[in-house]
């Protein structure tokens, strides 16, 4: 009995190791075809294949993993990787050539500055989807609509109690994103037209699941989300008296609203292009960006260009 | 009589203290199990995640972190026993030893994060391994292997010196001597420290953020070969393991019923570390009672 | 080292000596082998600090960041048009979280020692040294979870102020660090002599007199060996932390307002910024700060276990 046991152990032993080994020269095999990411085009016969690596925003990844596996549900032969990590991250794998695909929330010229702009020149911008996002507030705060002014007052600290912008007396809690945020470059953008302060007090979340948390059950809190999240927890508050909603954005009257980009190094080829014109297609855009609470391209009805200038499309 | 008094008063206090830290515990274990369990059904544990539907599971998630750990443990344990064995047989109390002890202490205290980044910078960026498995088991072997090392030295210096000195007399050579005869002895306590040292990797997160990333390919769960893109062996995908997972849905989780599948997946990680700790003391005293009586 | 093999070769019988050849062999490679691993240890901790040094540097070098701006630097302003590095906020919110995390948990761990040594040893180890141990194995994401669902909430409705902050921080890791605390001063307590305590209770000392004259002041160093690495992992715990602190970059008035951490920020912002960008580097000083308090808590704890070894 003791020594059955204990043979037992050394054979569980032995077969770690033996499938240590094994699996050690396994690796070898495995490390070539995912690392080297090849786009081996194959137009001719008018399928393509290939495998290649989208990796950045999480903001954007939910829409593009959902899309990758169903693209590759279809074709076979293609194999995508898609890896959040931050736009930032995004971007710069994708200007140094170790991704194929940069995603990211911003346009590429507004995150590689000074230094680093000429490699913002090389990138090709693909914009799949629409982002749009809405002030929020704790259900108890008693305002419903608030004016670029008043938000801007909030957001630098001028106005610090809710019964000086139409509210019930109470502080204002602002939740705010990290300097390097996405969202937050956006917000500012569009809603404020100025940057916000790091406030003393302030909080500041990166992830809009926490801002949400934290906005709903914080008394006084005010905060932003993008659309998808909104929920019946918190109260998405009208912009200059326009209500944050698709149509509103898809028509130029609501402004706070930002492009998810998806850019390549140089012009996509092979299983990238295909993929990209897919994420394009009627069947995704009207599918599963409207689904996942994106808003889809091809509604838009005008367009923005880098320094934020609006021309009807 | 005062003595006696305040003797009676601090112990009350120290016996009062240990109680609430008992509590603590139980009320921390309790609230994780009381609001996860509910959730945990077969389909939970074994379906994939939904990124903005209702009903999603920790399926991959949970593999992801058992492979994980199978991995990281595959690269740790030589390497971990072999500087160990040198620590404990071939160091000479010199400079050199002191150098390399200090820098296994430092390596142990190496806040979690710090080894993330290192190997964000030089596993993934740098080897171009990408966000997978295989540089998150890296980055965990960072900060496993001072662990195993520190745990296969204590083991070694544990067996009685009289059993080395007769292996040597034997005329075995000295390594003959350490793997035939002081291993079997001090096997027990270091598959204890070994069990123990995986509950830690498996849940660890901080590093893993930044090493096997954040996203979980859908896998192919009828494909077991390694090569494959979908296959669940193949080590070279991004994999999400189970802590990770909760850190995500927490901060970013879009699906309605995101909250019950953070507190069933946290349910789960406990109770798998509950199981580890339970497993490895019990494996400890087999082992223990097994090899002393068979020798 | 050499002892094995200059008794083999000292041994002169000539029909063994394949059998010596294989003993070399056999030794040989096991010794390259153990050289290996500590090789690929030593290997490991210079790549790590080679890297990051490299890129934690780069701001002081070449960007044009002061050492003293970012030390004592009060605001942390990375994305304006003239960048400001103030990282004086990230470490007052790191040391006080850890220190107020060390002052709760080190009194509650030494007491959970003591009791697991002096008072009750078998309910001790039968009981409260597995429920440490489980506590150890709870991960930080756990703890993490817990802390804003359970006690920020509850931080906010007894005190002013959000909730979030230093004091919720503190909260979260003094559980985390209790296990460390309470192993290392178990330890210390057990390798006492016996002799010790024996003639304290043989002089007629109670159970408390001898605990606070004899075994406290005896082990002191061991036990603050204990907080001091309790701390140190408290330092250099970020994903917990980071869910419950709130964030802001600032040095907050009270404890129950929003703080930051050198390990939340980082783990805030480096992906969203880009690879080489000054905001980013200035974030791998940030971990560069990090490690060499590592290397700072290691040397104290090394200066208290000489004075172990002296007492």
């Amino acid at each position: 009995m003791k020594k059955s046991v204990l043979l037992l152990i050394t054979f569980v032993l032995a077969l770690t190791l033996a499938a240590c080994g094994s699996k050690n020269a396994n690796n070898g095999g495995s490390a070539s075809p995912s690392e080297s990411a090849s786009q081996s085009a194959d137009n001719a016969g008018g399928d393509v294949s290939g495998s290649f690596i989208a990796s950045g925003s999480t903001a954007l990844q939910p829409l593009v993993q959902q899309v990758s596996e169903k693209y590759m549900a279809k074709n076979d032969k293609v194999s995508i990787q898609v890896q959040p990590g931050g736009s930032g991250a995004g971007l710069s794998q994708v200007a140094e050539g170790t991704v194929q695909i940069g995603n990211s929330d911003v346009f590429a010229e507004e995150k590689l500055k000074d230094a680093d702009a000429e490699k913002a020149k090389s990138l090709v911008d693909h914009q799949v989807a629409v982002v749009a996002m809405a002030a929020v507030t704790n259900k108890d705060v008693g305002v419903d609509n608030l004016t670029k002014d008043q938000l801007v007052s909030i957001f630098t600290g001028k106005v610090t109690n809710w019964k000086d912008v139409g509210g019930k007396d109470e502080k204002i809690v602002l939740v705010n994103r990290p300097a390097s945020s996405g969202t937050r470059a956006t917000f500012e953008k569009y809603a404020l037209g100025t940057k916000s302060q790091d406030l003393a007090g302030s909080i500041q979340e990166d992830a809009s699941g926490t801002v949400r948390k934290l906005v709903s059950e914080t008394p006084g809190a005010i905060g932003y989300l993008a659309l998808s999240y909104l929920d019946d927890s918190i109260k998405a508050v009208q912009y200059e008296g326009v209500e944050a909603s698709a149509d509103n954005v898809a028509s130029g009257k609501y402004p706070v609203w930002a492009y998810e980009h998806m850019y390549t190094k140089g012009e996509p080829e092979g299983a990238v292009k295909a993929f990209l014109d897919y994420m394009l297609s009627d069947e995704v855009q009207n599918g599963d960006v409207t689904e996942l609470g994106y808003i889809a391209i091809n509604k838009m009805q005008v367009k923005r260009d880098v320094d934020g200038n609006v021309s009807n499309k | 009589m005062k003595a006696k008094t305040i003797d009676r008063i601090m112990t009350g206090v120290i016996v009062g203290v240990t109680i609430l830290i008992i509590a603590v515990l139980a009320g921390l274990i309790g609230y994780l199990l009381v609001r996860g369990l509910r959730h945990i059904s077969f389909d939970f544990l074994f379906s994939p995640p939904q990124t903005i539907r209702a009903g999603g599971g920790i399926g991959p998630q949970l593999f992801n972190s058992l492979f994980l750990l199978v991995l990281t443990m595959i690269i740790t344990i030589p390497l971990g026993l072999g500087a160990g064995i040198y620590m404990s047989e071939y160091a000479k109390p010199n400079r050199l030893t002191a150098f390399i002890r200090l820098i296994v202490e430092v390596l142990s205290s190496f806040p979690s994060i710090v080894v993330g980044l290192f190997g964000l910078l030089v596993i993934v960026n740098k080897f171009g391994l990408g966000f997978s498995l295989f540089s998150g088991a890296m980055a965990l072997t960072v900060f496993n292997l001072p662990l195993m090392v520190r745990i296969t030295e204590q083991s070694l210096r544990g067996v009685p010196r009289e059993q080395k000195e007769a292996g040597l007399a034997l005329g075995l050579s000295r390594w003959r001597t350490i793997t035939s005869v002081l291993m079997p002895v001090a096997i027990p306590s270091i598959v204890t420290g070994t069990i123990l040292a995986a509950g830690r990797v498996f849940g660890e997160a901080a590093a893993l953020l930044f090493t096997a990333g954040m996203s979980s390919p859908r896998l192919n769960f009828s494909d077991w070969n390694p090569l494959h893109h979908t296959s669940p062996l193949n080590p070279f995908r991004p994999a999400e393991t189970l802590a990770v997972h909760i850190w995500k849905i927490n901060s970013e989780g879009l699906a309605p019923d995101a909250a019950q599948i953070a507190a069933g997946a946290s349910a789960v990680l406990v109770i798998t570390v509950l199981l580890f700790n339970l497993g490895a003391r019990w494996l400890g005293r087999v082992l223990y009672r097994k090899l002393t009586a068979s020798k | 080292m050499n002892l094995p093999e200059s008794r083999s070769t000292a041994d002169p019988a000539p029909p063994q000596t394949g059998k010596i050849a294989k003993h070399h062999l056999e030794e040989w490679r096991g010794k390259a082998y153990v050289y290996l691993c500590v090789l690929l240890l030593v290997v490991i901790i210079f790549s790590i600090v080679v890297f990051i040094a490299s890129r934690g540097l780069t701001p002081f070098i070449s960007q044009g960041v002061s050492i003293k701006e970012m030390l004592f630097g009060l605001k942390w302003a990375p994305e304006d048009d003239t960048p400001v590095f103030g990282a004086l906020p990230f470490l007052v919110g790191s040391f006080s979280t850890s220190l107020i995390a060390a002052l709760i948990a080190a009194p509650l761990g030494i007491c959970a020692s003591i009791f697991m040594t002096e008072i009750m040893p078998k309910t001790g180890k039968s009981v409260l040294q597995p429920a440490i141990e489980l506590l150890a194995g709870i991960p930080s994401v756990v703890y993490g979870f817990v802390g804003l669902s359970v006690i920020v909430p509850f931080l906010r409705h007894t005190f002013p102020g959000q909730g979030v902050g230093i004091m919720a921080g503190a909260i979260v890791l003094s559980v985390m660090i209790l296990p460390t605390i309470t192993s290392i001063a178990t330890d210390a307590l057990r390798s006492l002599p016996a002799g010790l305590k024996e003639g304290s209770y043989a002089l007629g000392a109670t159970r408390w007199q001898t605990i606070a004259r004899i075994i406290l002041p005896t082990t002191m160093p061991a036990l603050l060996t204990g907080v001091v690495l309790g701390i140190a992992r408290a330092f250099g715990e970020a994903l917990a932390v980071q869910m419950v602190i709130g964030n802001a970059p600032h040095i907050p008035h009270s404890l129950f307002e929003s703080a930051t951490t050198l390990t939340s920020i980082i783990t805030l912002s480096m992906g969203n910024t880009t690879t080489g960008s000054l905001h980013n580097n200035a974030l791998w000083s940030l971990a560069l700060i990090l490690l060499i308090m590592t290397f700072l808590f290691v040397f104290i704890v090394r200066l208290l276990e000489r004075r172990v070894k002296r007492s």
